[in-house]
């Protein structure tokens, strides 16, 4: 969808920002560039609409060549989402979500209207709609800043850092949020961050970038975290890479026991079926309360969970609730190992810097209860497609 | 003391005062059109020159050094030069009059734009406006509230120094000053000089005014 | 309209005292509108209710005419010296009440708590900390004040006085443009000389602004 070739990027002061760089961002998948700052994410990014043109090189969108096309007509067809959202203060978020189908001349009334509908698909109230944006929280407004963006169903989304300036509650607010339209829209997004937790959260593939402008490294998250191209890549990604790699792995292909029956720790359930709490024999003490996880829980909160609990057993249930049955400590360990070295050897090689098949399926239910979110990820890679997933969205018509 | 300012009550009500081509309503209406006329022209000069420079970011230095080169010209100065060189004419009166309003809306309109958040701006221009409609539909209404500032800034400079055209001989309520200065008549002098007063104060009210109720329900720039 | 360079030689010593006069007139009433408007601001800053009714109050005097506010004073100071002085004063004190006030504003909130929770009492906060912070922008304040007062001085020639305004009065009595001309280029000249002096003073008075200039 967007194909970057031997792009180069020098400012007029001399700094090169970005180094020639070659890169294919497939359609319908989020592309996630990272790097501290300096490093010409931003730069890159904003080569996509024009906001600054390349020294060298070309960029296409849908094949057409952005440097042939108007600027500004580019520009009102991809949606542009930057950090403390940019929202005109003297508009209401009305206006403000309205502003490209107005540009592109749809009249005030039909943009309206496609603006409040746009309100709902982002999660904002209705009457928000009439306020100011200075009225809004700083996370109502990163919304409208993405319902802005989405107003004219443009095909292409670059976000510029859009979480940076919120809380990390509301962070991951809108990341879900963002999740869950990606699962309904199906958009290309190009989405430029520091925080490599939001690139593993949120990324198909991420690109890695370094000081200078190098792109050092394009994979998805579990190659990217499992088989780090150099230092650099290993050093950004943290000493935790191992944990965060366990996060993007479900938990259901863990083996699972009865319950135990008898021994120094009871699962207690509720009417349903539901696991409530763990009881100790002598029932001296209180009950330990239990997270049960479901199939779809990444094997990251398995890992928590096994170790916070009493007996070292994990409760597992159902899509409603129901206790299907435990999974002890060393088996979720022996699939973490299993998972490493799926990572390692799982991937074929030569993937680097192209972008590797849609890796999950995007329709997962996911979203552990007000937990961090899995992703399902079986590291062998559903590898039907040229890197396109189905185009089973629901295209919403203008 | 007490008598001069019965006396100068005495002189602003009076009925005669205000009567005919020399009386005070005369005088008003010229001072009111010189002022006014001579802000509209400096403003049709500055208000593009400072949305230019605005938008764009270049020649601010040249601009804003410029006017600080026009706040330091002396008015009297300025006046007579143009009147020795000009003849008996309005031209003087109104070059001067301009150039001491220009300084006030350039800056005060530079300064509204660069107030503007660039986040916006660069917004602006991500969601595909072109530059006239970043200008106009962002940068503008943004700037206006210290736009409107320059304008009634240099609007009650004007008005003050409007006083001027009466000692090049025109008319307007500085007659009252310099004719009471050359006659030794300090009630007149007063009289013409509290008139003056009156209308940039009653002016700068009505455009104050004028401005919170246009800009009524704006917010402040968001945190 | 030729320049008389003959007149401009024959009156050097004229010229120089009108200069003078015309400084002096101007400094007296920045000094003073400085001494004035110092205190009223550290006022309007710390008594909130107050602040309004301060700033409005000066911004009703810079609406009056500047020939208005000289005549207005006739009745008690005459056709001196001291009227062209108060005249300048009360106009500087409009622009340098509002830049104190702003600049006392400017000061950031977590650094007089840094002050206050070290120890120090508010009247050294103020010395110390408050007033050298505030000074670019009470500075910057001082710079429109000291041109608009040099520009202005020349206003006191209706009255009398005026310095180089005095060059005007008498080019235009006789209809000779050279004193004129000179009046106006020394004028400039002394603004833009007291401006650049300004800025200098700035520059050393507060050393921790410069890095910023320069990254």
């Amino acid at each position: 969808m967007i194909q970057f070739d031997t792009v180069h990027k020098r400012f007029p002061n001399g700094t090169t920002a970005v180094h020639d760089l070659t890169l294919d961002m497939p359609e319908g998948g989020v592309t996630v560039l990272v790097g501290s700052s300096g490093c010409g994410k931003t730069t890159t990014l904003r080569m996509i609409n024009r906001m600054v043109d390349p020294t060298s090189g070309t960029i296409r969108v849908g094949g057409k060549d952005v440097l042939e096309q108007d600027a500004a007509e580019l520009r009102r067809s991809i949606g542009y989402v930057i950090q403390q959202s940019g929202l005109f203060p003297h508009r209401t978020v009305l206006d403000n979500i309205a502003t490209v189908p107005l540009l592109l001349g749809w009249g005030r009334r039909k943009a309206r209207a496609r603006a409040a509908e746009l309100l709902e698909t982002v999660g904002l109230a209705a009457d928000a709609g009439k306020r100011y944006p200075h009225q809004l929280s700083g996370g109502q407004q990163q919304r409208v800043g993405v319902a802005r963006a989405l107003a004219a169903d443009p095909p292409v989304l670059l976000m510029d850092e859009p979480f940076g300036a919120v809380d990390p509650v509301v962070r991951t607010q809108l990341q879900d949020e963002l999740l869950r339209l990606q699962r309904e829209l199906n958009k290309t997004i190009v989405f430029v961050t520091h925080d490599i937790d939001e690139a593993v959260r949120l990324g198909d593939r991420i690109a890695v970038f370094r000081t200078g402008g190098h792109l050092v490294q394009c994979a998805s998250p579990a190659e990217l975290l499992a088989r780090p191209a150099d230092d650099f890549v290993a050093d950004f990604l943290g000493a935790e890479r191992g944990l965060k790699l366990l996060s993007l792995t479900t938990l259901a292909d863990v083996p699972q026991a009865p319950a135990p029956e008898g021994g120094a720790w009871t699962l207690r359930l509720d009417a349903t079926g539901a696991p409530v709490a763990w009881r100790h024999k002598d029932a001296e003490s209180a009950d330990i309360p239990v997270r049960p996880l479901r199939d779809t829980d990444s094997l990251l909160s398995a890992l928590n969970e096994s170790i916070a609990a009493p007996s070292g057993l994990v409760a597992r249930v159902d899509a409603a609730g129901v206790l299907t049955g435990v999974s002890s400590r060393d088996d979720i360990h022996e699939h973490a190992g299993v998972a490493h070295e799926q990572g390692r050897e799982g991937v074929p090689s030569g993937a680097r810097g192209t972008a590797r098949a849609a890796q999950d399926d995007p329709h997962t239910p996911v979203k552990g209860p007000g937990q961090t979110e899995p992703r399902a990820e079986d590291g062998t890679g559903d590898t039907d497609a040229d890197g396109a997933p189905a185009p089973t969205t629901a295209e919403r018509s203008a | 003391m007490y008598e001069l300012f019965k006396n100068l009550g005495a002189w602003l009500v009076s009925g005669e005062q205000w009567a005919g081509s020399d009386g005070i309503g005369h005088r008003l209406a010229e001072h009111l059109q010189y002022s006014l006329l001579a802000t509209l022209i400096a403003a049709a000069i500055a208000l593009p020159v400072g949305l230019l420079i605005g938008h764009t970011g270049r020649g601010a230095f040249v601009a804003i050094n410029l006017s600080s080169f026009g706040r330091a010209l002396p008015t009297v100065g300025l006046v007579v030069l143009v009147f020795l060189a000009s003849g008996l004419s309005m031209w003087p009166v109104y070059i001067a009059l301009v150039a001491l309003a220009i300084p006030s809306i350039v800056t005060n309109t530079y300064a509204g734009m660069t107030a503007v958040d660039p986040e916006v701006r660069d917004a602006a221009r991500g969601q595909g406006m072109r530059w006239h409609q970043v200008l106009f539909q962002v940068e503008l209404p943004l700037a206006m509230p210290l736009i409107m500032t320059g304008l009634r800034l240099a609007l009650i400079q004007v008005v003050a120094t409007a006083t001027i055209a009466a000692y090049v001989s025109f008319g307007g309520l500085g007659r009252y000053v310099f004719d009471g200065l050359a006659q030794r008549d300090l009630v007149q002098v007063l009289g013409g000089a509290v008139l003056v007063a009156v209308v940039a104060v009653v002016l700068d009210l009505a455009l104050s005014a004028l401005q919170r109720a246009l800009f009524r329900h704006r917010p402040a720039k968001s945190a | 309209m030729t320049v008389d360079w003959s007149w401009i030689s024959d009156h050097t010593d004229d010229l120089t005292t009108l200069t003078l006069s015309h400084l002096q007139a101007a400094l007296t009433a920045v000094l003073l509108g400085l001494v004035v408007s110092l205190p009223l601001a550290v006022v309007a800053h710390r008594v909130r209710p107050l602040r309004g009714l301060l700033l409005g109050l000066s911004n009703v005097l810079f609406t009056i005419p500047s020939i208005a506010i000289f005549v207005l004073l006739l009745p008690v100071s005459g056709l001196t010296r001291t009227t062209t002085v108060i005249g300048l004063t009360i106009y500087t004190l409009v622009v340098l009440l509002r830049n104190t006030v702003e600049g006392l504003d400017s000061v950031p909130a977590k650094t007089k708590e840094a002050a206050k929770a070290m120890g120090t009492r508010p009247l050294r906060t103020l010395l110390t900390v408050e007033l050298p912070l505030a000074l670019p922008v009470i500075m910057a304040g001082v710079r429109i004040a000291t041109v608009m007062a040099i520009s202005l001085v020349s206003v006191a020639t209706y009255i009398g006085d005026g310095g180089l305004g005095q060059l005007f009065t008498d080019g235009f009595q006789r209809n000779f443009p050279t004193p004129v001309i000179v009046g106006v280029v020394l004028t400039l000249l002394l603004a833009l000389v007291a401006d650049a002096l300004l800025v200098t003073l700035q520059y050393v008075l507060t050393p921790w602004t410069r890095r910023k200039r320069s990254a």
